[in-house]
């Protein structure tokens, strides 16, 4: 399986949407064919349009307030003593996450194509408060599928949709998370696909959601690849850019500019989360040996039994807790331009707490992930390392669990 | 030679009436249970369809979401899926018998592997409810060569042109989604509309016979009777809910109601 050189990752799939000749594909009812042939038509033709970037490039510099920041965390650097440690801290995005960047592609789209309802899933809450930011400013309707149990431990992003006018439909089936909202939404998108736009709010689903939101999130390495240039006169050598992953978009957005360096030049580590210190269930199917399976419309690796039902996840990160993962992900492990590891809830938690105490950011459990790894590597290496950790969402939302795990929380 | 399933369809025609599918899902809401379930109608019924459940089906309603969640909570595995099969074939007169479900479940099984168990088993046909025209060429393919036959679905989205080819490669039946839902939804549009457009693609290609699923109770059955065949599903997984909740005996309740469909289009 080989990344070919000068093409955008997410365009590297055959016709029928599979890259590396096995991960993704489109496996869709029938009734979703012709939708998403339009869809994948409008987005071809807009993401070549002059007129449809610049409206997208004005958005993102006078709304979402690009470009956000790339810091050093001295501190940090020299409590561990090895690496130097960077942060990107896409957190400072309006809304607090890198999923404002998927969410303004597929309001823009949803415009295009003369629909006035979106529709979308949320499991840490920040894909759905950016589309009810999105839909508000573009006067759309919105409908957000969020299960149960994230809508209990994501209260403040919940807040922050309703207050937006966005419907949140909880989800009650299955496991009550991300998994169960994708598919609800999904259910919902046949049903009323005449009328609704759908934008999924990662990197997964049938090929076309993963393009439109890896073309989105790209703005990351964009600026950061601008931002090392500025800062060191070019790409340092032995630079690792660490991110967490649950489906994958931040992730995706974080390396794309960056797939054509050859590995030891721009190191790409992936942070899954590896669910509570001492229980079995995680929601790690790329670094716990996960086989291939069919969830959502692609094939990825996944999290699934003997019989091929999917098995229930756990993470103290609503964002990270899901089973499988985007096939841009199973591509870069099994090219092995990526590579991937799991921190526990705890390790997260740690993290977050170090971070917080030596720093003067907040990054939620998700980024928490990506810092337990560099936390755990940094010591390894000299200054003449670079690592780099995309701090891709703001920690408000997690206020809930940090008060209850670490008995406070302060900004 | 002409399949089981083709000679249900010539029967019927003979009959002049539309022949009748239902839709249960396998171990809802045990394994035994199910079975007894396509004992007791297989009379009545002109094919069976029997779901193989899974918990993240994208094109369920509640009602087979609930059927699939309770077999499934009863330890339903594919192993007894075919075994269910397999013992309803053994009774008098068997009807032909239609497996239904995700495709995840014959990936992980592995297709050959698959195809080769429905046929031990005596499955007659096969609905993958997300392998649509084209990529399941292949697949479909691999089933006419064991003489399984790949139900092709179409719905009001698949353009004329697309109906065309995927009606070319459909096999002795293929199957129109009434409307934009999922499975057991509300009828949306007026039974007149659906016929309306069910006969668009019946002008299409004569030879092939269509039947229409999605939406179909004891209450609007009747107004279908010009169809070449109707499924009904989500109103038998509710019914086997409802008795259960009413402390009912499902077979019984869903023979009743299988009943009062039948006599609804004869």
């Amino acid at each position: 399986m080989k990344i070919k050189k000068g093409i955008p990752l997410i365009d590297q799939h055959d016709k029928n949407g599979f890259y590396g000749g096995k991960f993704g594909g489109n496996y869709i009812a029938e009734t979703l064919k012709r939708p998403i042939d339009d869809l994948t038509k409008l987005f071809q033709k807009y993401r070549k349009d002059r007129n449809f970037i610049t409206e997208r490039d004005n958005l993102y510099r006078n709304y979402v307030g690009t470009p956000t920041r790339f810091i050093k965390l001295e501190n940090l650097t020299n409590y561990l003593g090895g690496a130097q440690i960077y942060a990107k801290m896409v957190s400072d995005a309006n809304g607090g996450a890198h999923k404002i960047y998927n969410a303004i592609t597929h309001a823009m789209l949803c415009k295009r194509a003369n629909k006035k309802y979106i529709c979308t899933d949320t499991g840490a809450g920040y894909n759905g408060k950016m589309f009810s930011m999105v839909a508000k400013k573009f006067g759309l309707g919105c409908k957000v599928f969020m299960g149960k149990r994230d809508i209990e431990r994501q209260k403040p992003n919940c807040e922050a949709i309703k207050k937006n006018g966005a419907e949140i439909i909880q989800v009650n089936s299955g496991s009550k998370t991300l998994v169960d909202a994708v598919s609800e939404c999904i259910r919902y998108w046949v049903s009323n696909c005449d009328k609704v736009h759908m934008g999924i709010g990662s990197l997964v689903g049938p090929n076309i959601f993963v393009k439109i939101c890896g073309w989105s999130t790209a703005q990351i390495s964009r600026e950061l690849k601008a931002q090392l240039i500025e800062e060191f006169g070019e790409i340092p050598r032995k630079t690792k850019l660490i991110n967490c992953i649950g489906g994958g978009s931040s992730a995706y957005g974080f390396w794309s500019e960056f797939v054509d360096y050859k590995k030891n030049h721009v190191e790409f580590i992936g942070v899954e989360a590896g669910g509570p210190k001492n229980s079995k269930l995680h929601a790690a199917p790329l670094s716990k040996n996960s086989s291939i399976g069919i969830l959502h419309g692609a094939a990825a690796y996944c999290i699934q039994d003997k019989d091929g039902q999917i098995n229930q996840t756990e993470s103290i990160s609503s964002g990270l807790d899901y089973p499988s993962v985007s096939p841009i992900h199973c591509f870069l492990k099994d090219s092995r331009r990526a590579r991937y590891s799991s921190a526990t809830d705890e390790e997260a938690l740690n993290a977050f707490k170090l971070i917080t105490e030596l720093e003067d950011i907040s990054p939620s459990l998700e980024p928490s992930h990506a810092f337990a790894e560099a936390i755990k590597i940094a010591p390894r290496f000299d200054e003449s390392t670079t690592v780099i950790v995309n701090s891709c969402g703001d920690s408000l939302k997690d206020i809930d669990i940090i008060k209850k795990r670490l008995g406070s929380y302060s900004r | 030679m002409i399949s089981e399933i083709g000679l249900a369809f010539k029967k019927c025609k003979k009959e002049n009436r539309p022949l009748l599918l239902t839709y249960t899902v396998a171990g809802d809401n045990t394994k035994k249970k199910s079975f007894e379930i396509l004992k007791s109608i297989s009379s009545y019924v002109d094919i069976l369809e029997i779901g193989f459940p899974h918990n993240a089906p994208t094109a369920d309603g509640v009602e087979i979401q609930n059927s699939s969640h309770r077999a499934l909570t009863n330890g339903i595995k594919l192993k007894d899926v075919f075994q269910i099969v397999k013992n309803y074939k053994k009774i008098k007169n068997p009807k032909p018998c239609i497996l239904m479900g995700y495709y995840q479940m014959v990936y992980r099984y592995g297709e050959k592997r698959f195809i080769k168990q429905c046929k031990n088993s005596g499955v007659n046909g096969l609905i993958i409810v997300d392998l649509p025209w084209p990529e399941n060429k292949n697949f479909s393919k691999l089933c006419k060569k064991n003489s399984i036959d790949f139900v092709q679905l179409l719905s009001p989205t698949t353009s004329k042109e697309r109906t065309k080819k995927i009606l070319n490669d459909s096999h002795d039946m293929a199957y129109y989604i009434s409307m934009l839902s999922t499975t057991g939804g509300k009828l949306k549009i007026s039974p007149r509309k659906i016929l309306e457009n069910y006969r668009k693609i019946k002008r299409i290609n004569k030879s092939k016979n269509l039947v229409i699923g999605f939406g179909i109770t004891k209450k609007t059955i009747g107004a279908f009777k010009k169809a070449d065949g109707l499924v009904v599903g989500s109103a038998l997984c509710k019914e086997i809910a409802r008795s259960i909740k009413r402390r009912q005996n499902p077979v019984i309740m869903v023979n009743k109601m299988v009943k009062a469909l039948k006599r609804k289009i004869t």
